[in-house]
């Protein structure tokens, strides 16, 4: 067995944990995708083309809403501004690697896949070929995000309406900042948001996911000048 | 207009992972900035949890009389005691069918 493969194996086998809540998260989105309209194709089409949760969340939710295409393309942006964290994070493990491993390997910069290849890549310094290992973490969780949205479509179509799984969106979104907000400050940020939320709700084009996602980001800012800020 | 939206997202979603690691050949972004960006799901999450919550069909606000919030409030308290993804969702949807189709 050749020492990529190896790599690329373990990469596998380190994600698997965190596998446990994505897929029920597949499965809500899949549901969701089809509640909300969007049509099997574009529900399945969208864990591929996009491959982030939580903002395919957000874009169904919005899809109800009917919101634009500026709406919707900003929004999702927010949600997944995140990434550019992770992005300039694992660069530095990256320089030596060709154009097109970068952008595969972007494509798979999930959540899940940057936190136990991030940790791979501090623990192997010198290791040329440990790229492979980002490759073998994204990869599984992209194959199993999209059987869990397949399985989602399935269940979408023959789940009842009256059951309100479109509720699932706030409780999964809930699921995903619950430990944070066990934080004062990110409490507070995550307040702030929600409240502008509500107040905002019903400005034009369903802006208000993007005027409270503002608010939140610039009490996060007041905040890292003091004391509320801890690492 | 679905592909084009569907597309647009795509192609911003990759932008933000791809951006750093076409640029950079080192760490590069201020303690600062990435303090910030610690606080993007705190900031974001919230304000489509908060409607979804608080907000009737109709947009209009109701605290009481909206089995909504009870079983919000219940899968917080779950999920602020298990930390568990799972536990938070089924429960609050658990508590959600109860109150509906029960009481």
């Amino acid at each position: 067995m050749n020492i990529q493969y190896k790599i690329f194996s373990k990469g596998c086998l380190d994600v698997i944990p965190l596998l446990i809540p994505v897929v029920p998260f597949g499965i809500i989105f899949g549901v969701i995708g089809i509640e909300s309209g969007l049509g099997s194709t574009v529900t399945f089409l969208m864990s591929i083309i996009i491959f982030a949760g939580s903002s395919q969340l957000a874009f169904a939710q919005l899809f109800t809403g009917e919101a634009t295409t500026p709406v919707i393309v900003s929004s999702v942006a927010i949600v997944n501004s995140r990434h550019f964290l992770y992005s300039a994070v694992i660069a530095q493990y990256l320089t030596k690697v060709k154009l097109f491993w970068k952008i595969v390997l972007s494509y798979f910069l999930t959540d899940q896949a940057f936190i136990v290849s991030q940790k791979y890549f501090k623990q192997q310094p010198k290791n040329k070929d440990r790229h492979y290992h980002l490759l073998g973490s994204g990869f599984t969780l992209w194959f199993v995000w999209q059987l869990s949205t397949i399985a989602g479509i399935v269940l979408g179509e023959v789940i009842p309406k009256q059951l309100n799984l479109a509720f699932a969106v706030p409780l999964t979104f809930i699921s995903l900042i619950i430990v944070d907000i066990k934080k004062i400050d990110h409490l507070i940020v995550a307040i702030t948001s929600g409240v502008f939320a509500i107040i905002f709700f019903n400005l034009p084009l369903r802006t208000y996911i993007i005027v409270a996602a503002a608010a939140g980001i610039l009490v996060a800012y007041g905040l890292s000048h003091t004391k509320l800020y801890r690492k | 207009m679905i592909w084009t939206t569907l597309i647009l997202a795509g192609l911003v979603t990759f932008f933000t992972r791809f951006s750093m690691i076409a640029l950079l050949k080192k760490d590069y972004f201020s303690p600062r900035v990435k303090i910030v960006l610690s606080y993007v799901p705190s900031a974001v999450f919230p304000a489509i949890i908060f409607p979804a919550v608080f907000l009737n069909s109709t947009g209009q606000l109701v605290f009481l009389d909206n089995p909504k919030v009870l079983a919000a409030m219940v899968a917080v308290l779950v999920g602020y005691l298990t930390e568990s993804v799972i536990a938070t969702i089924l429960t609050g949807l658990g508590v959600l069918w109860l109150l509906i189709f029960f009481i």
